[in-house]
């Protein structure tokens, strides 16, 4: 089997987890310390941060009108609308800055 | 919810009414289902490796990211840690549905957590906190059509994926961070966001010019993270909920 496969495999375990664990773990404790669900809460954002700050500053100007409109179209419309945005005003400048 | 009083007649209606709360849901995943699918063949993915990972890992923004850093030839366990860490909002789902779904046999329960996502958990929750009881016939009405034709549609992506001839210009290498932006901004609303989003970002820069990839993404995230533990709790809006 190819390392894919178990990444593929290893992911799914892991997700699992994460699925059945808070359950697992809440049914033992009696409540939860403030400072560790602030973490938890923090986790989405700190790590997609992650996945864009650095792409976003190694891009160029097609790139970061992308990003700026999907900002901007967050502000009123939900996840699809600015993904759609972004993806069309990436396309569109790609075709005249490359 | 009106219809309601026919869910005394049993699992069959319970069911139904539980598909056509799935809707919605089924609609606004497709797209990423079919993107996934055709990034995953982008980053160097079987077809059959796309559609296993959509049916065994089964979370859209982690498999987009195990896929992004695939692509990077970043170490293994480090894109199964990636993975785990962006579905660890799951853990507070499953302590929170967990009270709702005890009394279900196990091997349901286990099934029930397989399927929980982010809309699935939203949606039950609303269900238990509106005075209803969480059956498993609904809940499997909910969660299993989304579930279908995610994999489905994923299978597709990754099929057509490849016939598309010149990624650059339709911007497919860059959908990603756009997609993540939009993630990112979706979680704004929560306590001391822009804190968390600034101390991640400064770190995974100055780490990914530093130390390098892959290393600036756990380095960023332990950076929001650790912030949002250090900073005093009232701070986080966290106390006043409890």
């Amino acid at each position: 089997m190819s390392t894919t496969f178990w990444i593929i495999i290893a992911g799914a375990i892991a997700t699992y987890l994460t699925r059945v664990g808070g359950h697992l773990v809440i049914s033992r404790f009696d409540n939860i310390h403030p400072r560790v669900e602030a973490g938890l809460n923090a986790v989405p954002a700190a790590v997609l941060t992650t996945l864009v700050a650095p792409a976003a500053l190694s891009a160029g100007p097609a790139e970061w009108a992308a990003l700026i409109v999907t900002a901007v179209v967050s502000l009123r419309g939900g996840l699809m609308a600015m993904f759609l945005a972004g993806a069309a005003v990436l396309i569109l400048a790609r075709q005249f800055v490359g | 919810m009106a219809t309601d009083v026919i869910s005394e007649r049993g699992g069959k209606s319970d069911f139904w009414q539980g598909v056509r709360l799935s809707m919605p849901v089924v609609v606004a995943s497709a797209p990423f289902a079919v993107l996934f699918g055709a990034l995953a063949v982008d980053n160097g993915f079987s077809v059959l490796e796309a559609f296993l990972m959509s049916a065994l890992v089964y979370g859209g923004a982690s498999q987009m990211v195990g896929i992004q850093l695939f692509g990077q030839h970043v170490a293994p366990w480090l894109i199964v840690l990636s993975i785990f860490a962006v579905n660890f909002r799951h853990v507070l789902y499953s302590a929170g549905i967990g009270r709702r779904i005890a009394h279900w046999p196990v091997i349901s329960q286990a099934l029930g957590y397989f399927i929980l996502t982010d809309p699935q958990f939203a949606v039950a929750e609303a269900r238990a906190v509106s005075g209803k009881t969480v059956g498993f016939a609904w809940y499997l009405g909910l969660g299993l059509p989304v579930y279908v034709c995610w994999v489905v549609e994923s299978a597709l992506g990754a099929v057509f994926g490849k016939l598309i001839p010149d990624t650059h210009a339709l911007g497919i290498d860059f959908l990603l961070p756009i997609y993540f932006l939009g993630l990112v901004l979706g979680f704004r609303k929560r306590p001391l966001w822009l804190p968390v989003v600034i101390a991640s970002a400064a770190a995974s820069i100055i780490a990914y010019k530093t130390v390098g990839s892959p290393w600036h993404v756990s380095i960023g995230a332990i950076a929001g993270v650790l912030l949002a533990v250090i900073l005093p709790p009232h701070h986080s809006g966290v106390e006043a909920k409890r």
